[in-house]
């Protein structure tokens, strides 16, 4: 099997203790022959990007439930354009109030997932984004 | 490609994940680096990690890079799961384990997954061992699958072999059934707090002792707690004996020997299969199928065809 993978890195910043979720959608892109690299709880950001770097991701999806996802989108954007890797995707999902969507859009954030998307929707997402 | 090169063996993280990439992907472009890189490797030491899921092979590494980063050297890990045989995609956890080496510059961890290959190591594996050889990192670990018999594959690539057992798996029997024993030069009990550790570990050293007599290496069976470090130290010192008598006793040369022949073999079987694809037309193979479904002709015989068209030139 010599070709082209989609691979994504799904990391949970900060305190979040719950991970099941992020668990869910990665099971899931792996069922649609993605490879998944599942990073787990309580990464810094600086974690999740020198990760995203070592395994060439395409995406990085970040999962947030407890409020802070502007912080962290910010500070990976930054991070990724900072080290010359901001051809790297970066999605988020969990616990987003809608309103502040836009405001993710406009830092960078290619799509926010809320709670409920079904794993098609983001897989198709993805191999969109991947595409161009 | 010049620049790539350049920049992934003065260390840029960015570089090396791409050639990784490249390699990985088997493209014409990926040999053509691990053609470019290959002066440059044979520096390294290898270490295969293998044992059944769950017996803690990768909190071990975790610890294991502790250690060799304490010392100075440089550590490069490559983490192997199982890529799904229906849909070729992977979950690779591995990594969770390892998280705080993550923005160390003298660690290097990548994940990949074993897409389809038997043995539960990818080809590509090697290759990628290459590269990280070639970028300079000193030790470079090799974790694999761990699903029993194939790990014999792992043995074609490591210099060192560390099999990872813990008791109440019932795996002395399996193990020795099965002849995992023959490819450990050292062996691991851990999660040795647990019950049956001390018994485990004394039927492995009696098989050892069986099994060994007259060999120039004895492999040593290290108790660990790989959860809080314990025994790990130890672990070290097992290793850095053993690159030692593969130095001393020529052995280290006999094994790449074996590995240089067979890398020349499975690159040469891709190969050929990969020019087989390009000229072999699907309505062509579309006729063999049907005439060896009709019981016209044998399928051995159509090997022996496309061979021969291929020896002569092309389809």
């Amino acid at each position: 099997m010599n070709e082209r993978k989609i691979r994504v890195l799904i990391a949970k910043p900060g305190l979040d203790g719950h991970d099941r979720g992020a668990k869910v959608v990665a099971r899931g892109l792996r069922d649609v022959g993605m490879e998944v690299i599942y990073t787990g709880l309580r990464q810094t950001p600086e974690q999740i990007v020198q990760s995203a770097i070592q395994e060439d991701v395409d995406v990085i999806g970040l999962s947030v439930l407890s409020g802070a996802h502007e912080y962290y989108c910010r500070r990976v954007l930054e991070l990724l354009r900072e080290k010359g890797a901001g051809h790297i995707v970066l999605v988020v999902g969990g616990v987003i109030p809608p309103e502040d969507i836009p405001r993710l859009k406009e830092m960078g954030v290619a799509q926010v997932f809320g709670p409920g998307t079904p794993i098609s929707e983001v897989a198709e997402f993805i191999r969109q984004v991947v595409k161009r | 490609m010049k620049e790539l090169l350049d920049r992934a063996i003065s260390g840029d993280p960015i570089a090396i994940a791409r050639v990784i990439t490249l390699v990985e992907n088997g493209e014409e472009y990926g040999i053509r680096l691990l053609q470019d890189l290959y002066p440059l490797t044979g520096k390294a030491h290898y270490i295969g990690v293998t044992g059944a899921p769950g017996v803690g092979k990768s909190t071990l590494i975790d610890k294991l890079i502790w250690h060799l980063r304490s010392r100075g050297e440089k550590v490069g890990v490559v983490a192997v799961d199982p890529s799904s045989p229906f849909t070729g995609g992977a979950f690779l956890g591995d990594r969770l384990r390892m998280q705080r080496h993550a923005t160390d510059p003298g660690v290097f961890i990548r994940s990949m997954g074993s897409r389809g290959a038997l043995g539960g190591l990818a080809r590509a594996t090697a290759d990628v061992v290459k590269v990280l050889d070639a970028c300079g990192f000193n030790f470079v670990i090799v974790e694999t699958v761990g699903a029993g018999q194939n790990e014999v594959d792992i043995v074609k690539t490591a210099d060192t072999v560390i099999l990872v057992i813990v008791p109440g798996m019932g795996d002395e029997v399996q193990i020795i059934k099965a002849g995992i024993m023959e490819i450990g030069d050292i062996f691991v009990v851990n999660k040795s707090d647990k019950d049956g550790a001390q018994r485990l570990a004394k039927e492995l050293e009696a098989w050892i002792e069986f099994g060994y007599e007259g060999s120039g290496w004895i492999p040593p069976v290290v108790m660990t707690i790989a959860e809080d470090g314990t025994g790990v130290d130890r672990l070290v010192s097992e290793i850095d004996r053993h690159r030692a008598y593969l130095n001393d006793s020529g052995e280290l040369k006999r094994r790449r020997e074996k590995r240089v022949m067979e890398e020349i073999n499975v690159a040469l079987g891709e190969s050929i299969k990969r020019r087989i694809r390009d000229v072999l037309e699907d309505e062509v193979m579309q006729r063999y199928v049907s005439e060896v479904l009709e019981g016209r002709r044998d399928p051995y015989s159509v090997v022996e065809e496309i061979l021969g068209k291929l020896t002569k030139g092309g389809v």
